[in-house]
């Protein structure tokens, strides 16, 4: 199919072997992050659908476009597709699983098979919840609340559940196999001190994945055993407890939380160091507040519960720990800015996309501190105040952070420069639209709209259509990308080895690397982020040209 | 209506004060470090931009910088924190002297059951300038009173009594939510809140269909279920007396000690095994399956009246249930 005019190409890992089998039994990281990939953009999207489909019955306060049981199942599946297809899976899956081994000077991870498994692990798990949805769907929403999920709820709890117990050992793996290789396979001279942030942050993730996920599991296969052979553990007409539930379930779905934006933390860190030319500033800060908010983020779990009928002095310790998980994001969001001062700023389409992580991040950091606040959760908890702060969490900081992996990377992965108009025009259309929908969405929940209303009181509409409208702008955005990203690769103009002349190891082997990354070990004599040993950046018209 | 974008719910109990002054403070701080740090990102942006600055500056980073933006946020967090502890803890602790009202949500509809014996479905009225408790529980799924102009929120539980109050300071009609999902309707489990005069509520109280106070429909069901067998009011009982009861430390057979409150009541008549009064054997059956929701607040409002302090101020203009046994109900 390739047209290309080259006529000598040099052994990649993409043109090793063209066959099907080579790429389903691969055990190359790179092959299997692309495999993650291409899996996890087809779920983005699955469930953007859901999204735009909530967005447009909301148009209107009454509930013209779909009836109410399939707005509950929209809704659910929405977030059960975003969270555990896309964001658990997303930057860890695809640009961890393809640069840690990079990074750190290594040939693959340190578990290869395990590694393939992960994946198809995640495959089995998106079906069943793939299945669950073409086979009626379900409607319990993403957190699967009993007794209503384990009793009351006629829809495919027990496929979707089972989707989210098997892709969570997919999650489980990879953390497992991250923490191996960082501690085991790192290049000569590549102390812990000298390891890109990056890489913090994916030792971070690892760890709350292989701790919190196995909780997740035990939680879907209670609610499981209660449904199918009525054990009665949550539902207190068997003599269980509903609260035990989201004690569980929140033991997990809070630390997956930090699964979901740690990552993104960690390629902002990489991105601006690379586009304003200078070391991060306060290294050791950046790097272990990550591992301090993978700590704290096990022991505010409860403070999604402050009106579920908790004690109330419970509540006041895990308000309390709420502000402490809450200082290490902040230390970053300081030292980012530190970094940028007296630096040589250039303001290309990953950078934005960084810029625009530490906007939304802060806003939706913000927005928790008034949630940690007890005497504000009590009113805004389960409001759209509460949708709008995660939205901003997840949605403006962990996929801003992964458009920015994306569009840094793109050419070490594929040896193709993306558009450089057309990633800005994406990153400033994508920023827009996520400020119009969710911004309108904070007045709405203090107003007192409630979450997960299928209608709602006229009084609502004009901040809804407002929501409505941004969501549209969002959605052309994210489809932007798609395009001039799949164009890049047959038209874009050939990356070479460093086209951005970035710091790290990943960035001195070809692009697209060859099956073994190395030709030889590196030997690791600088720290991370050497920028004052670097060429300045490539002009835009320039870069690539070169080809090193 | 398109020309009108609301921005602010109304204030309409004496808690929504202080909750959205605190809010209104968090907003403040929170924006105004929000809108510093962004108006530095982009000043250093511009500043530093490539082409009029190309050659960056390394700086290491500084020790002295990360404990300053350490401590000053944990400073201002605490006073998030604190202030918003003691909102919470108020609304944790209803007035002596407040109002009580049941209520039993289930899929999807709200019922509320006055003291008095009127009962109402989707709709509560309350009188102005009077504390209301809501003592409530759920019969199937969890649900959440929300109440967004009183700024109060609880979960309804099944299986257990939880509570909230609040003190309106405005006549008028206001939301009543579900705010946690419970299913198909649950958008459409609302219903209206109505803050009504002193004067006017008396009216209204008048004017309902009560067939007797809680109490006294509870106490009707103590002598038809045979409750009164045993849980004589002497000594001589195969239960206990319980007389005095409610609201007191209990002494258990395994020496523990409960306080009999609402919860401990209904467990121990849905679970009479559960805690077991010491000197008592395990012998009640269970009414488990054999009761609803509303007739177990019937029957521990029955209880909680047999500790009523005979000066208790009166809920109504009617005069409260006496505590004595075999008494009529007082119908109205």
């Amino acid at each position: 199919m390739a047209t290309s005019t080259q006529i000598v190409e040099k052994e990649t890992y993409l043109n090793t072997d063209f066959s099907i089998k080579s790429w389903l039994l691969t055990t190359d990281h790179k092959r299997i992050a692309l495999l993650y990939l291409i899996s996890i953009t087809l779920f983005f999207f699955v469930g953007g659908l859901f999204a735009l489909l909530i967005r447009l019955e909301l148009l209107t306060p009454a509930g013209d476009l779909v009836q109410s049981d399939t707005y509950n199942k929209l809704f659910s599946m929405h977030g059960i597709v975003m969270i555990f297809l896309f964001l658990i899976p997303s930057i860890p899956a695809v640009f961890g699983n393809f640069f840690v081994p990079m990074m750190i000077g290594a040939r693959d991870l340190a578990f290869p098979r395990i590694n393939l498994l992960s994946w198809y692990l995640l495959m089995i798990g998106g079906s069943l919840i793939m299945y669950s949805i073409v086979t009626g769907g379900v409607d319990t929403g993403w957190t699967f609340y009993t007794p209503f999920s384990t009793e009351y709820a006629n829809t495919q709890v027990v496929a979707a559940g089972l989707g989210i117990f098997v892709a969570g050992f997919s999650s489980i793996l990879t953390g497992l196999n991250f923490i191996v290789t960082i501690h085991r396979m790192r290049a000569p001279g590549m102390s812990w001190g000298r390891m890109p942030l990056f890489l913090w942050s994916m030792y971070a993730t690892s760890v709350v994945q292989i701790l919190g996920t196995p909780v997740l599991a035990i939680a879907v296969a209670l609610v499981f055993l209660e449904r199918v052979f009525r054990i009665g553990i949550f539902n207190p007409q068997l003599g269980g407890d509903p609260l035990l539930f989201q004690h569980l379930f929140w033991f997990y779905s809070h630390p997956a939380v930090y699964i979901m934006i740690l990552p993104s933390m960690g390629v902002v860190s990489e991105v601006i160091p690379c586009f304003a030319r200078k070391r991060v500033f306060g290294y050791a800060a950046v790097a272990l507040s990550s591992i301090a908010i993978a700590v704290f983020g096990f022991l505010v779990w409860a403070h999604h519960m402050f009106v579920a009928g908790i004690s109330a002095y419970s509540a006041l310790v895990f308000s309390l720990l709420s502000y402490a998980v809450a200082l290490p994001s902040a230390i970053k969001v300081f030292n980012w800015t530190a970094t940028i001062y007296k630096g040589s700023i250039h303001l290309r389409t990953p950078m934005l996309y960084a810029l625009g992580f530490i906007g939304l991040f802060t806003m939706g950091g913000m927005t928790g501190l008034f949630l940690s606040s007890l005497g504000i959760d009590v009113h805004v908890h389960d409001t759209y105040f509460v949708i709008a702060h995660f939205h901003y969490i997840m949605v403006g900081g962990a996929v801003m952070g992964f458009m920015a992996a994306l569009h840094f990377w793109w050419p070490k992965i594929t040896g193709k420069i993306y558009p450089e108009v057309w990633g800005k025009i994406a990153a400033s259309t994508i920023f827009l639209g996520f400020n119009l929908t969710f911004l309108p969405q904070f007045i709405l929940g203090y107003l007192g709209m409630p979450r997960r209303y299928h209608v709602y009181p006229a009084d609502f509409q004009v901040l809804n259509v407002m929501s409505t409208a941004g969501a549209s702008i969002l959605g052309v955005g994210y489809l932007l990308p798609l395009v001039y990203l799949f164009w890049s690769l047959r038209y874009g103009r050939d990356a070479g080895n460093n086209p951005w002349n970035a710091a790290g190891l990943e960035w001195t082997t070809a692009s697209p690397p060859p099956t073994h990354n190395f030709d030889e070990t590196p030997v690791v004599t600088w720290e991370a982020y050497n920028y004052h040993q670097l060429p300045a950046m490539p002009e835009e018209e320039t870069i690539g040209a070169s080809g090193i | 209506m398109w020309l009108k974008i609301p921005l602010w719910p109304s204030e309409a109990s004496t808690i929504s004060r202080n909750v959205d002054a605190l809010f209104v403070f968090l907003l403040s701080v929170t924006g105004g470090v929000t809108l510093l740090v962004f108006a530095v990102i982009v000043f250093f942006l511009f500043k530093y931009r490539h082409t009029k600055h190309p050659v960056a500056e390394q700086i290491e980073g500084s020790v002295p910088l990360e404990i300053l933006w350490s401590v000053i946020p944990l400073g201002i967090f605490m006073i998030f924190f604190g202030w918003g502890a003691s909102i919470y803890f108020a609304e944790a602790r209803p007035p002596k002297d407040a109002l009580d009202v049941f209520v039993v949500a289930k899929q999807w509809m709200w019922k509320f059951e006055y003291q008095t014996g009127q009962r109402e479905i989707n709709v509560l009225h309350v009188p102005v300038d009077r504390p209301v408790r809501l003592t409530m529980i759920s019969q199937d799924v969890v649900h959440s009173f929300f109440a967004p102009e009183m700024r109060v929120k609880a979960d309804v539980l099944p299986g257990r009594y939880t509570t909230t109050w609040f003190q309106a300071v405005k006549p008028g009609h206001y939301h009543l939510f579900c705010a946690q999902y419970c299913g198909t309707q649950h958008a459409n489990m609302v219903g209206e809140i109505v803050v009504m005069e002193p004067a006017e509520y008396q009216a209204w109280l008048q004017g309902g269909n009560a067939e007797g106070s809680i109490a006294s429909t509870g106490q009707k069901l103590f002598q038809e279920l045979g409750c009164i067998s045993c849980h004589r009011f002497d000594t001589q009982g195969r239960g206990p007396n319980l007389q005095g009861v409610f609201g007191r430390p209990v002494l258990l057979d395994d020496g523990r000690t409960v306080v009999a409150d609402e919860d401990y009541v209904r467990e121990s008549i849905l679970q009479p095994g559960a805690k077991v009064v010491a000197g008592f054997k395990p012998i009640m059956p269970t009414f488990q399956g054999v009761l609803s929701e509303d007739q177990l607040l019937a029957l521990v409002a029955y209880v909680k009246s047999l500790s009523v302090p005979q000066q208790a101020e009166p809920v109504t203009s009617r005069p409260p249930v006496p505590p004595a046994a075999g008494g009529t109900p007082i119908a109205q």
